[in-house]
């Protein structure tokens, strides 16, 4: 047993979203991504004196829409409070955010991996406001710093430390991920900043009730990092401990360049926030009316679309999952479904396998030119022997390239499959005669030859007769006589 | 409770306040009689009261969502001291 399995992993994240708003969540300057410095702000997001802050409704509707997926309650009265630091990022001295008493609060999220399924306690969810963005100049004393981001409406997603692996924080995240984007409150990406996670990470000897002393990662934006990061620093605390030494309560930085976790150099009185009340805000007040309007108005989740697919068209659970990842996704398949019902199985694998190796950079499932009538068509011609699964990806390729319908390309590329026995016949007759030595072989007992007499027979017919039958003609005369 | 002098460096320093001696003194005295005051208001019984965080009771008050509202570049920096490129121009916030 190696010394790291006498530890116990406990790891609690904190998931920030951006809310999908077009303003700001105190103030109606706009929220776009990407534009010059310093161009969607107004006097609110300044800071500037007198300028009083106004709650963004639709950021309010985005939040609840999350409490609601992730089974949290929706508290009818919840508060603003300033929490108060030094940035020059954030030009206020405070952000304003929700302490004690936050929108949402006891939710939960279960996490299915191979071997377990973990209910995942959601501790709260609140409102907060973004900061600006600083960027420091190598090699200069000066930091130069864009508050178009100062005010992009953030919800911050807590749970309790319920994870006990790096696994399983990446498919907590994997899941609240899709949750996000499903419920169109999050555009979820994570390069460009709008979905974060900070991991608070600590061990404890297995039975250990109390917990260890907890390291926090901030800012880390691809699973990937989040799952090595946190390898790293559980190895870096086990270490720390067997050699005798304390881990030090502090917040840490992720290399992924060199794959380790550093202090964040900080002084100590940075965590002193001191909130309080925002005297700029009212109580935020969520009537029932409201609270049933936004909950009759909610999507199916992605938990409950993977059930029913697996459910209603005999889909594997990885099948169902590769599909439900993205609602677009699940959306073009459904959509394929109504143009060809029969084998949805089928469909299911031309989604997964083909079309989703269409979709990469620029190309969405939106703007592939294959659309999901034109799928269900290429899977029916299958079915009905029209085509062969090997002509059948020829005339997806061909779809992919022009656009065109499958029966266009069968048509005009001459792709029918040969199903007529005689010229299949006259094909493996003329097969026999020019290989009588693999004829003989085949009748002295090399039975495995008869892929190899199959191959040559798709190869003269240039790959158009239909497999089941040269299968079964090539036994019938190899075995036959 | 009494507020002690290095509470008052803690919380000049939080504000990036500079004091000086005779202000730390002076401070030390002014805040001790504003939480003298704080802790007569506790005699009273406020068991069952719900704290009140506003002086006007008001509620319902949201924006629809809506980006109509941007100052002009040229306004936006106009009070910066330094800037650059469109950018504010700050002393370096070291992180890393």
């Amino acid at each position: 047993m190696s010394v790291y399995d006498k530890y116990e992993v406990v790891i609690g994240l904190e998931v920030h979203c951006q809310l999908l708003t077009d303003s700001k969540i105190f103030s109606s300057a706009p929220t776009t991504f990407g534009a010059a410095p310093n161009t969607q702000v107004c006097e609110v997001d300044l800071g500037l004196p007198g300028a009083l802050p106004v709650l963004n409704k639709q950021a309010v509707e985005f939040a609840i829409r999350a409490g609601l997926a992730l089974g949290c309650e929706i508290r009818p009265t919840s508060q603003f409070a300033r929490k108060n630091y030094f940035y020059p990022d954030l030009p206020k001295g405070y952000q304003i955010s929700q302490h004690v008493h936050p929108i949402c609060e006891h939710g939960s999220l279960t996490v299915e991996l191979e071997s377990l399924s973990r209910r995942v306690r959601v501790m709260r969810i609140h409102m907060e406001e973004d900061a600006g963005k600083s960027s420091h100049l190598e090699g200069k004393p000066v930091s130069l710093v864009d508050l178009n981001r100062a005010g992009v409406p953030l919800i911050e997603i807590v749970s309790e430390p319920d994870l006990r692996s790096s696994d399983e924080a990446v498919a907590y995240l994997k899941e609240l991920h899709s949750i996000v984007v499903y419920l169109g409150v999050c555009d979820g990406n994570m390069e460009e900043g709008s979905f974060r996670c900070d991991a608070n990470v600590s061990v404890r000897l297995h039975g250990q009730a109390e917990l260890g002393t907890r390291a926090e990662l901030k800012n880390i934006n691809s699973f990937k990092f989040i799952k090595d990061a946190i390898n790293y620093e559980v190895r870096r605390q086990i270490d720390l401990i067997e050699a005798g030494q304390k881990i030090v309560q502090e917040t840490r930085l992720y290399n992924p360049n060199k794959g380790v976790t550093f202090s964040m150099r900080s002084k100590e009185e940075s965590h002193d926030y001191r909130y309080f009340p925002e005297p700029d805000l009212p109580l935020l007040v969520i009537d029932s009316a409201w609270l049933e309007r936004v909950r009759a108005a909610m999507p199916e989740l992605p938990a409950k679309k993977r059930a029913r697919f697996v459910e209603a068209y005999d889909l594997g659970a990885h099948d169902a999952e590769v599909l439900c990842a993205s609602a677009p996704v699940a959306d073009y398949f459904e959509a394929a479904i109504e143009g060809y019902a029969k084998n949805p199985k089928v469909l299911a694998n031309w989604v997964i396998n083909e079309l989703l190796r269409e979709v990469s950079g620029d190309q969405t499932i939106d703007t592939v030119p294959v659309r999901p009538p034109q799928l269900a068509r290429l899977v029916e011609l299958i079915d009905t022997g029209v085509l062969s699964g090997k002509l059948a990806k020829q005339v997806f390729e061909a779809m992919v390239e022009s656009g065109q319908e499958a029966d266009a390309i069968v048509e005009e590329k001459g792709l029918v499959q040969v199903s007529d026995e005689g010229a299949i016949t006259q094909i493996i007759d003329e097969i026999f005669e020019q290989n009588p030595g693999q004829v003989s072989a085949f009748r002295e007992g090399k039975t495995t030859l008869i892929g190899w007499f199959v191959g040559q027979v798709m190869k003269q017919s240039r790959g158009k007769a239909n497999p089941q039958i040269v299968n079964d003609l090539l036994r019938a005369k190899l075995e036959g006589q | 409770m009494e507020i002690s002098r290095e509470q008052v460096l803690h919380i000049a320093r939080l504000a990036r306040l500079r004091l000086g001696e005779d202000e730390v003194a002076g401070f030390q005295k002014d805040l001790n009689s504003i939480l003298g005051y704080v802790d007569k208001l506790r005699e009273l019984d406020t068991t069952g009261v719900e704290p009140t965080t506003h002086a006007v009771p008001i509620d319902g008050v949201l924006r629809e969502d809506v980006a109509d509202q941007r100052l002009s570049p040229d306004a936006i920096l106009g009070n910066a001291p330094q800037k650059q490129e469109g950018y504010f121009r700050v002393p370096k916030v070291v992180e890393d």
